[in-house]
């Protein structure tokens, strides 16, 4: 039974797996934006009171408040005010950011371009100590560097990532004064003469809560997939055939972990991007995270809709790539599409 | 060590596997060391030291109980038994009666929570971890049961070369596939391309392509059709008459039988009997009852089984094991039953005759 349904997949070539693929994440994206959209719909939040406040709306004349309503879209069902956005977006306009007077996808460019590299750093940090903290902490299972490893895992996983942002600001900002307390580029310097290494600095400390808080989770799988391999009987035949520790972990450990690893870091990506909105928001960063938190407060439902489709977009993304590389790697399942 | 053939005589004499329970001590797994009964001493006389001798073995885990409390099962209990080389014994019993556990024990893989008492030679020579080490795998190899004992994501061939790539290892895995009717398209497919006998016999090919001393088989035929299964047992048989000794550890009585030279029953943890595999061919050869119901349990004598189960490890009735399912119990089976030598058998029956 198992064969035939294989084999009736293998007739699904990749391209019709990625086809699936896509209008899955068409369906997706669609209702991650209703859903949105609906939440701040329903929030109690009053744009205008929000962005201008209450002693200057007081002192505005009706026919300025009626204006700034217009443009909050204050009144406007929300079924309607939902749909020219879908329809916009569907011919390619996110729409102009009520905040920043300027288009969506020029905001989410310029973000994108500050919080990518430090999510991707912290992704390939946290992805690659992890995996290597958790082999060791599952190789040497019960001994002190397990215990150290997943002692810290364990404290990191239950810390909010916040905290450990605000920590390390106290730590490393504020006490040794080695490093920036926050923004992207040195204060007060222009944009012109801010240099890449400015620009690195900066980012070194939401990298790094961001990698601190990863790495747990990733080390933490790894050890019990690793501790998993290592009793299971295939492990125990190779111990009978008289295969030492170091050429099981090599042969048999690594190889039986690492196509879950690669799942589980594609997963992280949604974790990072999560991440990233408290850490950039306690460093002023000015990310992707950072204007979510402020299109969030401030009512900004276009640039709101913007970055949660685009983050959507890249966590699916990241999915995908975990699902077409296990299908490209395991050989189970490489065998099962030729139709073996 | 002597063929096959010289060994012909000797066994067909019970071996000096059983002293009385009365003289077991406990001993510390690392203190091993021969034992020093007359029964051990006449034998090794007569004959060379056996091939591997397990006396007294007793395994034991803790186990937690609703977290805190500390308790220990002893899953096997007090078992001694002896093969020379050339000769294949048969370990019978039901599952859950510690079989693969012995298995394990004299391989030195039992599990982290788990300590053994007794000792166990091979060759003469206690089994150190140090001397296994160096003869796991080459010597001493193991054939385990299912295909959940090969990596899943590891082509056969390279499996059973254990992932060496020199000229030898490879001309090797490949004539110990071919000896067992495998083709060299075996060696690329993946342990999930198997079937269930090819499986069995790539898991025979990886053990014996080192030429072994030593065959410890743990279940090697259940899930196949007879007609399979008789061929594997065929194939234990001939590496037992090229001069190894083999260990079979099986359920499966009927074929125990018709391959190996001698059987031991064990239940809940304890060797009931042991004798010729002829003793078996008729109820009134047999010793203990427990042989007899599984005499009777074999499709061709009638498929009757016994009422009752083999008691679990951790609640064990006093005295002998079988008593609460044994048609002959009386009151002093509640105490300890040694073992003792009967018709050329051993059997651990007060009531055997």
């Amino acid at each position: 039974m198992m064969k035939r349904k294989a084999r009736e997949n293998g007739a699904a070539s990749l391209p019709g797996f990625l086809l699936g693929k896509m209008l899955r994440m068409a369906l997706l994206l669609l209702c991650v934006s209703a859903v949105t959209f609906a939440l701040v719909s329903a929030s109690p939040m009053d744009p205008l009171t929000a962005n201008i406040g209450q002693t200057a709306l007081g002192s505005m004349s009706q026919e300025q408040i009626q204006k700034l309503e217009e443009y909050w879209g204050v009144g406007v069902p929300a079924g309607q005010r939902f749909l020219a956005w879908a329809s916009d977006f569907f011919r390619g306009d996110m729409g102009v950011s009520l905040l920043y007077r300027q288009p969506v996808s020029r905001i989410l460019a310029e973000k994108l371009a500050n919080s990518l590299w430090l999510m991707a750093a912290a992704w390939v940090l946290s992805g690659v100590l992890g995996f290597v903290l958790g082999v060791l902490a599952g190789a040497r299972r019960g001994r002190w560097a397990d215990r150290i490893i997943s002692g810290y895992a364990l404290v990191m996983a239950s810390t909010p990532a916040f905290w450990l942002a605000l920590v390390l600001l106290m730590v490393f900002a504020v006490w040794l004064r080695w490093l920036p307390i926050g923004l992207a580029v040195p204060i007060g310097m222009d944009a012109a003469s801010v240099t890449v290494t400015d620009r690195l600095v900066h980012g070194i400390l939401p990298a790094l809560t961001l990698s601190l808080t990863g790495i747990s989770n990733i080390a933490l799988h790894t050890r019990e997939k690793l501790i998993q391999v290592l009793e299971s009987d295939y492990v125990l035949f190779a111990r009978a055939r008289g295969e030492g520790t170091g050429r099981i972990l090599i042969q048999h450990g690594l190889r039986n972990i690492l196509l879950p690893a690669m799942t589980l870091q594609f997963a992280s990506v949604s974790e990072i991007f999560g991440g990233s909105v408290l850490v950039e928001q306690v460093f002023s960063y000015p990310g992707l995270g950072q204007a979510a938190v402020t299109a969030g407060l401030g009512g900004d439902v276009p640039l709101l809709l913007g970055i949660t489709v685009i983050s959507a977009a890249i966590v699916f993304a990241g999915n995908l790539a975990a699902d077409v590389l296990y299908a490209v790697v395991d050989p189970r399942m490489k065998r099962a599409r030729s139709g073996r | 060590m002597q063929d096959g053939k010289g060994n012909a005589d000797a066994h067909k004499r019970p071996g000096p596997f059983f002293q009385e329970q009365e003289e077991f001590q406990g001993r510390p797994q690392k203190k091993l060391h021969e034992t020093s009964q007359d029964t051990s001493r006449e034998v090794a006389q007569e004959v060379a030291s056996p091939l591997l001798r397990v006396s007294h073995l007793t395994i034991s885990f803790t186990q937690y109980e609703r977290g805190w409390r500390q308790r220990r099962l002893t899953p096997i209990r007090n078992l001694s038994l002896e093969l020379r080389a050339g000769e294949m014994v048969a370990v019978v019993g039901s599952s859950g009666s510690g079989k693969s556990l012995l298995a394990h024990a004299v391989m030195g893989l039992l599990p982290y929570n788990a300590s053994w008492e007794g000792s166990i030679s091979y060759e003469g020579q206690p089994l150190t971890e140090r001397r296994l080490n160096k003869l796991r795998g080459r010597d001493i190899v193991l054939v385990p049961q299912s295909v959940s004992y090969l990596d899943p994501l590891m082509k056969v061939g390279e499996q059973v070369r254990k992932g060496r790539r020199d000229g030898e290892s490879y001309s090797r895995c490949r004539s110990a596939l071919a000896r067992y009717g495998l083709g060299e398209e075996t060696e690329a497919l993946y342990p999930f391309e198997l079937s269930g006998g090819m499986t069995r016999r790539v898991l025979i090919a990886a053990a014996v392509q080192e030429h072994p001393r030593l065959v410890i088989a743990d279940e090697p035929t259940p899930g196949l059709h007879l007609e399979a299964a008789k061929r594997v047992m065929g194939h234990f048989r001939e590496i037992a008459d090229e001069g190894a000794g083999v260990l079979l550890i099986t359920h499966d009585l009927e074929l125990a039988v018709e391959t190996a030279d001698r059987i031991v029953v064990l239940y809940a943890g304890e060797t009931l009997e042991e004798a010729q595999a002829a003793d078996f061919r008729r109820e009134e050869t047999l010793r203990h009852p427990y042989s007899k119901a599984l005499f009777r349990a074999m499709p061709g004598h009638g498929f009757q089984s016994e009422p009752g189960s083999q008691p679990y490890a951790g609640q064990m009735p006093e005295g002998c094991v079988y008593g609460p399912r044994c048609p002959l119990f009386e009151e002093r089976c509640r105490r300890p039953v040694p073992c003792r030598s009967l018709r050329g058998g051993m059997v651990r029956c007060i009531r055997a005759e």
